[in-house]
């Protein structure tokens, strides 16, 4: 990749902190990612991690009620999404970015056919008439995978399987000709056979246009499966990131470690008793300074629970490989460029 | 210990009645046996009927025909006559924990519910067996005081399996019990399970949609499409080859996390989506997205009968020595 080529989406030393009516939590503790051209990449954790708010907070897409204090930069076609006013950011959602989310059935009007509500993202976005709208939404659901688009154009969510409404939600994420495209949990809430048609066709739509994708997953085998990059968070903070062959096969965090041995490979012979990590994820609410794993990791020392570890850069050709744990870096004599 | 198995399912129905005046046929004609101590995992996608299997197996739903034997004894006949006899012998593990607990309860109350209702000892006795519950889950005692609430996903997961535990029953019939629980939590879970098993010589059914857990926890399995069996038998050995068309597609789907495996192997791609249970495809159920379906599949019903790996298919194309394979 050359440095010419801008990421389409960065961010930038994010923090986010929720506010609800008597606690704060900093759901997003200085992270940064971003995402290039044609590149498919993970965001990895487990709930609370942040990897939902990190990636759709900026884009305002916050649950309700809560008030959001946002720092740092979300950056976005050249422009900042962190501060940008509510209109021009609600542009900037339907023309520049396309998010397929967990619950298709509750992501799309239940009053409304599902075809309708295609045309109006591309007629509101791409500047498309009436007829030309129409077309090009029959056209999205043929090419999502749904047989017989034209009958399902009239038809109302509740009159879809899962499987198809989550079909329904990527042409309408893909409606308005995004730039990132930005699926949270796409596969969850489907059936095995299902999941497996949803991946196949995000991958299929990562090769046809030269899109970014933002995949937010806690399935370690949707990342093997369909991602370049994977970054993974913990506890609002970057662990590890490098390529899937990089993080996935040579794991250097603690964390990564415990969370990829925890998943058995399905297709290993031996049978391995699976890896627990103990106790439970730290409360975001009463921040400790240090290392946010420290309390589970097996190789943490005193220096750990004082200093947030930096995010180093180990020897990796390609892509960077970088991982914030020093700890396992100096024990096992990782090189650090 | 009985040399009965602890459970038997014989051409077991449940239909619902529909408002349209047809009927969902979540369960249409299975027979299972599940012997003592063994830890048996049922799978299939959401619609087959897992769930309505389960909770027919305890008696949480009626069968419209067909007959559930538990330890020898007809579980219909055992419910009506002693009820309370039934559940120190079987009890449920229900998908949400938070859902089947009362907020209201303090995790204490939670616990000695079944205790008082079974008229388990003095108060000491039972504040005794509660203390030997939270260690038998791995949970300390401070939990006692708080409510569901307010604790974590696997925290209560580990309170709801210490309720069903409480009254020492032999067989413990799980519903999803991990499905709700983040990666890390699940794999203490699991362990928790096989320890469980080992340590109370338990029989375990877990219904479940994740392969990859019921490949490492479940000594056998039964694979189920539209409420029927499609496939059993002994995990390792029908995991590595099944024989089914659609357990090949189901095991197919299961992404690997080494991306060296993933990127390379091939993979099953069904066509569709399962049919209704309302108005089940006739002949072979999965012959309307079976690759190597011909036309005996759509005219006649496939018995159950021996394949390669040692357990049974419902596939015509099945033998003892032969599977069909798809790719």
């Amino acid at each position: 990749m050359t440095s010419q080529v801008e990421p389409l989406y960065a961010i930038n030393d994010l923090v986010i902190d929720l506010y609800a009516a008597t606690v704060s939590v900093r759901a997003v503790d200085g992270v940064s990612l971003h995402v290039m051209p044609g590149e498919t990449v993970a965001i990895v954790g487990e709930s609370g991690s942040g990897k939902t708010v990190s990636t759709l907070g900026p884009l305002g897409l916050l649950p309700e009620g809560v008030t959001v204090d946002v720092r740092g930069t979300a950056k976005a076609g050249g422009k900042d999404l962190v501060g940008m006013a509510s209109a021009r950011l609600s542009q900037m959602r339907g023309a520049y970015f396309g998010v397929i989310f967990q619950d298709p059935i509750s992501a799309l009007n239940p009053m409304l056919k599902v075809g309708p509500q295609l045309a109006e993202q591309a007629r509101r976005f791409c500047g498309l008439s009436h007829e030309a709208a129409r077309k090009e939404a029959v056209s999205l659901l043929a090419r999502s995978g749904i047989p017989d688009p034209e009958d399902r154009y009239n038809r109302y969510p509740h009159e879809m399987s899962g499987g198809m409404l989550q079909r329904a939600m990527i042409a309408l994420a893909l409606a308005a000709r995004p730039k990132v495209l930005i699926a949270d949990e796409p596969t969850t809430a489907l059936d095995a056979t299902v999941q497996a048609q949803i991946l196949e066709l995000i991958r299929q739509i990562q090769r046809d246009n030269d899109i970014g994708v933002i995949l937010i997953t806690h399935d370690i085998g949707a990342v093997a499966s369909v991602a370049d990059r994977v970054v993974v968070l913990y506890a609002g903070q970057v662990a590890e990131e490098g390529s899937v062959l990089d993080v996935l096969t040579s794991p250097v965090h603690p964390y990564t470690r415990g969370l990829l041995a925890s998943v058995p490979d399905f297709r290993a012979e031996d049978r391995v008793e699976a890896h627990e990590i103990p106790g439970l994820p730290p409360n975001q609410i009463k921040l400790e300074p240090g290392c946010r794993f420290a309390e589970r990791c097996e190789h943490v020392e005193p220096q750990c629970r004082v200093e947030r570890p930096p995010l180093r850069t180990i020897a990796a050709p390609g892509t960077p490989h970088r991982v914030a744990c020093p700890v396992v870096i100096r024990r096992e004599g990782i090189a650090v460029q | 210990m009985s040399e009965k198995p602890a459970i038997e399912v014989k051409d077991l129905k449940v239909h619902f009645a529909t408002r349209a005046g047809t009927s969902v046929r979540a369960v249409d004609g299975i027979d299972l046996v599940i012997p003592n101590g063994s830890f048996h995992g049922i799978v299939g996608e959401s619609g087959c009927g897992k769930t309505t299997l389960a909770r027919t197996i305890v008696g949480l739903q009626k069968e419209t025909a067909g007959q559930v034997v538990i330890g020898g004894r007809d579980r219909a006949e055992w419910m009506k006559s002693d009820r309370k006899s039934f559940s120190r012998k079987v009890q449920f593990v229900f998908q949400d924990p938070l859902g089947s607990m009362s907020r209201r309860q303090n995790i204490y109350q939670t616990l000695e519910e079944p205790l008082l209702i079974h008229g388990f000892g003095s108060a000491e006795k039972r504040r005794n067996r509660i203390q030997e519950l939270l260690d038998l889950v791995a949970l300390s005692s401070t939990v006692l005081d708080r409510l569901p609430r307010s604790l974590s996903g696997g925290q209560r997961q580990r309170v709801s399996i210490a309720r069903a535990l409480a009254l020492n029953p032999s067989i413990l019939v799980c519903d999803e019990p991990l499905s709700a629980l983040d990666v890390s939590i699940r794999a203490q879970i699991v362990n928790l399970f096989t320890s469980l098993q080992k340590r109370l010589g338990l029989t375990i059914v877990i219904v479940a949609h994740d392969l990859a857990v019921v490949r490492e926890v479940c000594s056998d399995v039964t694979v189920m499409y539209l409420g029927r069996v499609a496939e059993e038998g002994i995990t390792r050995p029908l995991f590595r080859e099944p024989a089914h068309p659609y357990s090949q597609a189901l095991l197919s789907a299961v992404p690997s996390a080494n991306p060296l495996i993933e990127t390379t192997r091939k993979r099953i791609i069904l066509p569709g989506d399962p049919p209704s249970p309302s108005n089940p495809p006739s002949g072979c159920r999965f012959h309307t997205r079976c690759p190597v379906a011909f036309e005996k599949c759509g005219a006649e019903v496939p018995s159950l009968r021996e394949a390669p790996h040692g357990g049974k298919a419902a596939c015509h194309l099945a033998t003892s020595n032969k599977r069909p394979i798809v790719d």
